[in-house]
């Protein structure tokens, strides 16, 4: 009965978002119509969320009359993985994606108290077209609560591969991010039906494209990092079509909050910034057709299936084609923004936008040419990590060089000599640091310490404009500390979103330069040498685990005679779906890591058992992890600071 | 400065151009030079053979792993032929196979041919379930009239 209740749910949710988009679109200069679509958005919300739960108890209560729970679930299952089953799945996760948008839409309605009316209620009525178009295709293409006729007495349970804490938190946080570029979308296509875009648009555009980013951010930080350590194959970007399907909407989602911000503080730029509000959820939504058409071949890509796929190419054409149709018609008439000159924030920010606008490009470009090529030659090739590694990189590195002029360059007209002056300590810093790493570390390479420095240079260059911000170290303690406490919570965000892309680059260039990597099958009381470690194999014996059955290795690491951790990978076999998956064993070194995998077992040189042992030394790969972290925080602190969120900016 | 416009919102797309121009054109040049070394093709031993694919250039090779050929070395290397029905390529491959390799089963492998005809692989991806089968090896053999069975499904599964 839930379930069928949660399909009713559902196909009313899609009813109201249909409501919610006629009365939203007509409801511009009419107040009442607009109070109406308001109701209705918040109603759709409900309605998924209603379905949303009925799939969830689904799920928690193992009922495998529902296909979908069939399909995905185990009764011997954690709790924790039949919650994430939900959405492990193509249709619990299509269902969720609905769920936030919806909800995206209710917090539009509920919160916009202080939007101008014709805005809100238009931008209400595209994000209820969104609604149902994707509602339309769940109800009808991939229906969670769908029933089978005749119930298995157990579930296929979810690919093991998927039970971990990090892949279970891992898509809500990624479709927060997603699905929130989809507000800025409405809001970029109710502006160009208006035909206005302000000051006041871009205030309220900011903090949805701010929560968007920085969900996105800890979303893809999570895959990654459950990438890195249940795939075992000790990497943590593969650029993966499936991974750079991620990283494309979170790149123009950065370039839009640079561009946003010069919209709201000097009116200029207004057109690209409406342009790049339309591209992020674009890139969302080709996001999601690519990792569900299966048209690319991806080492992550699930639930894959072609039919799905057309459907969503044609969600996606449909609606950024439509909006895309509507800017090239109106964004002409849009008045022309404020004049800044060459050296400027204004200009510094552009460039910004270029860079990180040709990177999705270039990023775009290598993700899609194995099927331009394919379609023209007709031989399928694959793109290797070297192309994105070098154009990315180089146009990510130009990016950082300019990074920390931007805060310290004035509006309008500043001085790059005075900026370049203020900065001079964080380049000698960035320099030191650079020789530093070259001389210290063996083998020698001169472009990951180039990369270092270049994180340094980030982090040194946020860590002054406090300084300078403050006139710390210039003017006497009490002044500074005025204006540390007086720095509002936007500028202590961005300061620590700078800083913690510093701290990637850090890790990504460290880590990527200077990993060590040893595998050898090992009987009980072999060695493994890595680098500077001592690996030994002390017993290996089998572990009941809840839904699995594993053998479980003792190491012990030792570095120069003294013990340093004692690893215990395990090897996981799931009688369920009968596959067996590795339980990477990771050893914190303060940020670097010893990162462990047990292989099967086979037999060794004697003919006694012996299990392949697979090493990496991971020198302060946390730090990875820890930069996006910060850089989300950033966001998130800067989304709390009170400007953004009450005083709603009239037109200048 | 005569070629200088004296419009100013004529300046100031000239200015607009002047500094998109050379962004894209270095994003352009890196993305042919990246392009260069980083496309590697995908091949059947038959095609491969028949395309006669040089000694150290990166491709993929895919295929189902021959029964019985698959051989576990004690330091950790692993010996296997990959068939197409029509032809087969021996593999060497230094490392742990995916959960999912399985001898009858198709796998791709990445890396290159050595002079001697062996094919030695950096990376050996394997199918996550029971009815699947990589894309590009599926195509290959369905070319080759060697298909059978439906397979469409979920991911890859590397070592």
């Amino acid at each position: 009965m839930t379930a069928e209740l949660g399909a009713f749910a559902l196909a009313l949710a899609l009813a109201l978002s249909l409501a919610q988009a006629a009365l939203g679109l007509f409801g511009g200069r009419r107040p009442m119509l607009a109070g109406a679509g308001e109701g209705a958005a918040i109603g759709a919300f409900l309605g998924v969320a209603a379905a949303f739960a009925a799939l969830v108890t689904a799920f928690v209560t193992s009922d495998f009359s529902v296909a979908n729970v069939a399909a995905n679930s185990h009764t011997a299952k954690p709790m924790l993985y039949k919650l994430a089953g939900t959405w492990g799945s193509h249709e619990g996760s299509m269902l969720l994606w609905c769920l936030i948008l919806t909800g995206y839409g209710a917090a539009v309605a509920g919160f916009g108290k202080g939007l101008p009316a014709g805005l809100k209620s238009r931008a209400l009525g595209v994000q209820g077209l969104l609604g149902v178009l994707f509602l339309a295709y769940t109800v009808f293409a991939s229906n969670p609560l769908a029933r089978v006729a005749t119930p298995p007495i157990e579930g296929r349970s979810l690919n093991p591969l998927l039970q971990d804490p990090a892949l279970a938190f891992h898509p809500p946080f990624l479709y927060l991010g997603y699905v929130g570029f989809s507000v800025v979308f409405s809001f970029a296509v109710a502006a160009l039906i208006e035909g206005r875009v302000d000051a006041a648009w871009a205030r309220w555009v900011r903090p949805w494209t701010l929560a968007a980013w920085s969900f996105l951010t800890i979303g893809i930080a999570l895959g990654s990092f459950w990438a890195y350590y249940e795939l075992g194959w000790g990497g943590w970007w593969f650029w993966d079509p499936v991974e750079n399907a991620s990283f494309m909407p979170w790149l123009v989602g950065a370039a839009l909050l640079h561009s946003a911000i010069v919209t709201e503080k000097r009116g200029a730029l207004s057109g690209w910034t409406l342009f790049l509000a339309l591209a992020a959820f674009t890139f969302s939504m080709l996001g999601a057709f690519l990792v569900r058409s299966g048209v690319l071949t991806s080492v992550h890509a699930f639930a894959v299936d072609p039919t799905r796929g057309v459907l969503l190419l044609s969600i996606l054409g449909v609606s950024s084609g439509a909006a895309f149709a509507l800017f090239a018609w109106r964004s002409p008439a849009l008045a022309p923004g404020g004049v800044f000159a060459p050296a400027s924030r204004e200009s510094l920010i552009v460039i910004n936008n270029i860079l990180l606008t040709a990177s999705t490009g270039a990023v775009m470009f290598g993700t899609l040419y194995p099927l331009i090529y394919e379609a023209f030659a007709g031989a399928p090739i694959t793109v290797g990590p070297p192309y994105f590694n070098l154009v990315f990189g180089v146009l990510m590195g130009l990016a950082m060089l300019i990074l920390p002029f931007g805060p310290l360059t004035a509006w309008k007209r500043g001085n790059l000599v005075d900026s370049a002056a203020q900065l001079r300590i964080a380049g000698v810093v960035a320099v030191l640091v650079g020789f530093l790493i070259f001389g210290l570390m063996s083998p020698r390479k001169a472009l990951a310490s180039g990369g270092v420095a270049l994180g340094a240079w980030v982090i040194a260059g946020a860590v002054v404009e406090i300084i300078q911000r403050t006139r710390a170290f210039k003017a006497p303690w009490p002044e500074v500390r005025r204006r540390l406490t007086g720095l509002p919570r936007g500028s202590w965000g961005m300061t620590l979103a700078h800083a913690g892309l510093g701290v990637f680059i850090l890790g990504a260039c460290f880590e990527t330069a200077w990993k060590v990597e040893a595998a050898e099958a090992l009987s009980v009381g072999g060695q493994l040498r890595l680098g500077g470690f001592e690996l030994t194999l002390k017993e290996v014996g089998t572990v009941d685990g809840p839904n699995y059955i594993a053998e479980r290795g003792q190491l012990t690491v030792t570095r120069a005679g003294r013990s340093v951790c004692a690893p215990a990978p395990e090897r996981r076999f799931y009688p369920a779906g009968k596959q067996s998956t590795s339980e990477v064993a990771l050893c914190n070194l303060g940020f670097s890591q010893v990162y462990t995998v047990l292989g099967e077992r086979r037999a060794g040189v004697n003919g006694e058992p012996a299990w392949l042992v697979r090493s990496y030394y991971n020198p302060w790969v946390q730090l990875i992890y820890l930069g996006p972290l910060l850089m989300a925080l950033g966001g998130l602190l800067s989304l709390s600071d009170r400007r953004l969120r009450f005083a709603v900016g009239r037109k200048p | 400065m005569s070629f200088w416009p004296k419009s100013r919102t004529a300046r100031r797309r000239l200015t607009i151009v002047l500094a998109v121009a050379p962004v894209l054109a270095l994003a352009a040049g890196l993305t042919l030079w990246g392009l260069r070394d980083s496309i590697s093709l995908f091949y059947t031993p038959a095609q491969a053979k028949a395309a006669k694919v040089a000694p150290g250039r990166a491709v993929q090779l895919g295929g189902l792993v021959l029964p019985g050929s698959v051989v576990k070395h004690p330091d950790g290397r692993v010996e296997f032929v990959i068939s197409d029905k029509t032809d087969t390529a021996p593999v060497s491959y230094q490392g742990d196979l995916p959960d999912l390799f399985r001898e009858g089963q198709g796998v791709v492998a990445e890396g290159t041919f050595e002079p001697s005809g062996v094919f030695k692989a950096k990376q050996v991806l394997a199918k996550h379930d029971e009815k699947y089968m990589p894309r590009e090896v599926a195509d290959a053999l369905k070319a080759q009239g060697e298909w059978r069975g439906s397979g469409a499904a979920p991911a890859y599964d590397k070592p």
